[in-house]
């Protein structure tokens, strides 16, 4: 190997290290302003500049008006969705994997589509259901309740199933040789193996349907949640505290994440 | 849980079917589980879409309060084509700017993780889905601040010359562009990891010993073994931006609007629904067709 083989595989190894970094550098950029901001004391409503420091957002988030509600209504929502899509996701991973059914095809498919479709489709056409239905003025919690479940129900067993499909059989053929009857091998082995997949699919889930604003956008009646006053303050100009709620959310995610790593290292020794 | 659960869900879905397991109970039990999920689907995601489709056909010169008549008015999709082509082609056009943009930058992302993080590779696959878990309202307003007319960014591109003196970035096409790679960036990264990480190193060592050099080696082993992830992280990335119309609606103006903004506006402030409802089915029928054409010529046939 000649020396300027060797200089090129040099800059080649570094090269994607560095450009792995800068593209780290690209996705936390906004994560960084949105903790900036959250301490940012505006002088006018439509500022989006850093223009002086403050405690006062931290100390008082709910100042502004609506948003603390639309917090809770946003937080109920996506854990009754997380509930909803994770059980009946969980149910639909289990008979693909485990049971034969005729029109496989056909069923995945129908779990296919929902990702497949852009966001703004789905809304849509949910408004025009309603809206055909009678329902258009009684549209609020409920209709983006069951929107939210539609869509993260397939997201729910996606995940399930690649972690079920990964599991070897072989422990619960040892658990019934061993006397387990099927209930016992389901709870005592299937169920804690599958465990993980299960907790990343409502994870998920929860993420997925408290950030939503698109189709909630369409179905929401009277019902604000944190992405919809996010949208409205952003047209007249967006209250700091929303940086509060950013970066609180983003830590509490980031202490999860970091508390399941630790957990399954230790678990792992 | 563990991060890479999530990619391989991500890339699962263009992945291998799973190997038939031994069944054991008959065939009821499998209809009882997926009875509850399918019909959620069927109410929840198969009538809408036909009651969509209907909605398309109605007569555009009803109005909400007195009701539509279903006249199969074919018309309304000429008229939405013809109204809003500017709309959709410039959907067209960011939507596949930025997921070459994602493309671009989550490969040697994925790659650096899968092969250079060594014991980093958790917490750097974890910083790719922090992100996620922060609203993404808030970091797309993010973005304008970043780009702020005296912001450090645009002041930077002019120092340079990239940018003219009287130049901005905001309420452009690039901010829109930036906003949309930057929102669906992870959706790229977490697949191409997934295949980039069951890549066998012995394949490489083997190519190696064969005289590859590095680059070879990594043009005719890794790319080919990547492709799943490529095409699961593209599919991923293209279609909620080809729909999206939060990042043209905060960080550009009207001349930026892509066809998500029409279709928001044609149902919600216009109550047109019929053009509207046209509108959505044209935007899910490029999308569908576009998404069947690609995992087929990519060759990975099962879907989920």
């Amino acid at each position: 190997m000649n020396r300027l083989q060797l200089l090129g595989r040099w800059t080649a190894e570094r090269m994607t290290v560095f450009v792995a970094g800068v593209v780290l550098v690209y996705m936390f950029l906004p994560i960084f302003f949105v903790g900036l901001m959250s301490f940012n004391d505006p002088t006018s409503r439509l500022a989006y500049e850093f223009q002086g420091f403050t405690w006062d957002n931290w100390r008082d988030p709910c100042s502004p008006v609506g948003m603390c509600d639309s917090l809770v209504s946003s937080l109920q929502i996506a854990f009754l969705a997380t509930i909803g899509a994770t059980i009946l996701g969980t149910l639909v991973a289990f008979a693909l994997i485990r049971h034969r059914f005729r029109g496989r095809a056909p069923t995945s498919l129908l779990i296919f589509l929902p990702m497949a479709t852009p966001e703004v489709v789905m809304g849509s056409s949910l408004l025009a259901l309603f809206s055909s239905a009678g329902l258009a003025g009684n549209l609020g919690f409920w209709s983006i309740l069951v929107a939210h479940i539609m869509f993260c129900l397939s997201f729910v067993v996606v995940t399930v199933k690649a972690r079920l499909a990964g599991l070897d059989f072989r422990y619960e053929q040892a658990a019934m040789d061993l006397y387990a009857n099927e209930w016992q091998t389901f709870w005592r082995v299937t169920f804690p193996l599958v465990f993980p997949g299960i907790l990343a699919a409502a994870l998920l889930s929860f993420s997925l349907s408290f950030d939503d604003y698109i189709i909630t956008n369409f179905n929401h009646g009277n019902t604000i949640t944190f992405p919809m006053f996010v949208w409205g303050s952003a047209q007249r100009g967006i209250p700091p505290q929303v940086n509060v709620v950013g970066t609180t959310m983003f830590l509490i995610a980031l202490l999860l994440v970091l508390s399941t790593g630790l957990l399954q290292r230790r678990r792992s020794r | 849980m563990s991060v890479a659960d999530v990619g391989e869900t991500l890339e699962g879905r263009t992945g291998k079917p799973p190997r038939k397991r031994a069944r054991r109970s008959g065939w009821s039990t499998g209809y009882l589980l997926l009875l509850p999920g399918l019909l959620w689907l069927l109410v929840f995601f198969v009538a809408p879409t036909i009651q969509l489709a209907a909605t398309s056909l109605y007569d555009s010169a009803g109005s909400l309060e007195a009701g539509y008549a279903m006249t199969w008015s074919f018309g309304n999709y000429l008229d939405a084509l013809s109204t809003y082509r500017e709309q959709f082609v410039r959907s067209l056009i960011y939507a596949t700017t930025a997921t070459g943009l994602a493309l671009l930058l989550g490969y040697p992302l994925a790659y650096a993780i899968a092969f250079k993080a060594g014991r980093f590779k958790n917490l750097m696959l974890m910083l790719v889905i922090a992100p996620f878990f922060t609203s993404f309202l808030v970091r797309t307003l993010a973005w304008k601040s970043i780009l702020a007319d005296n912001g450090a960014v645009v002041e930077t591109l002019k120092s340079v010359g990239i940018l003219a003196p009287d130049g901005r970035l905001l309420a452009t096409s690039v901010a829109v562009i930036t906003g949309l790679t930057y929102n669906f960036l992870p959706f790229m990264v977490l697949p191409l990891y997934a295949s980039l990480e069951k890549i066998d190193p012995r394949l490489l060592e083997a190519g190696k010993d064969l005289y590859a050099n590095g680059f070879t080696a990594f043009r005719k082993i890794t790319v080919p073994l990547s492709m799943p992830g490529v095409v699961a992280g593209t599919l991923l990335t293209f279609i909620p931006a080809a729909g999206d119309y939060i990042n043209s609606e905060l960080l550009g103006t009207p001349r930026q609007y892509m066809i998500g903004n029409v279709i928001d506006n044609t149902f919600l402030v216009q109550l047109n629904y019929p053009i509207a409802a046209a509108c959505s089915v044209v935007l899910m029928v490029v999308v569908v067709v576009m998404v069947l054409l690609y995992v087929r010529r990519a060759g990975t046939e099962d879907l989920v």
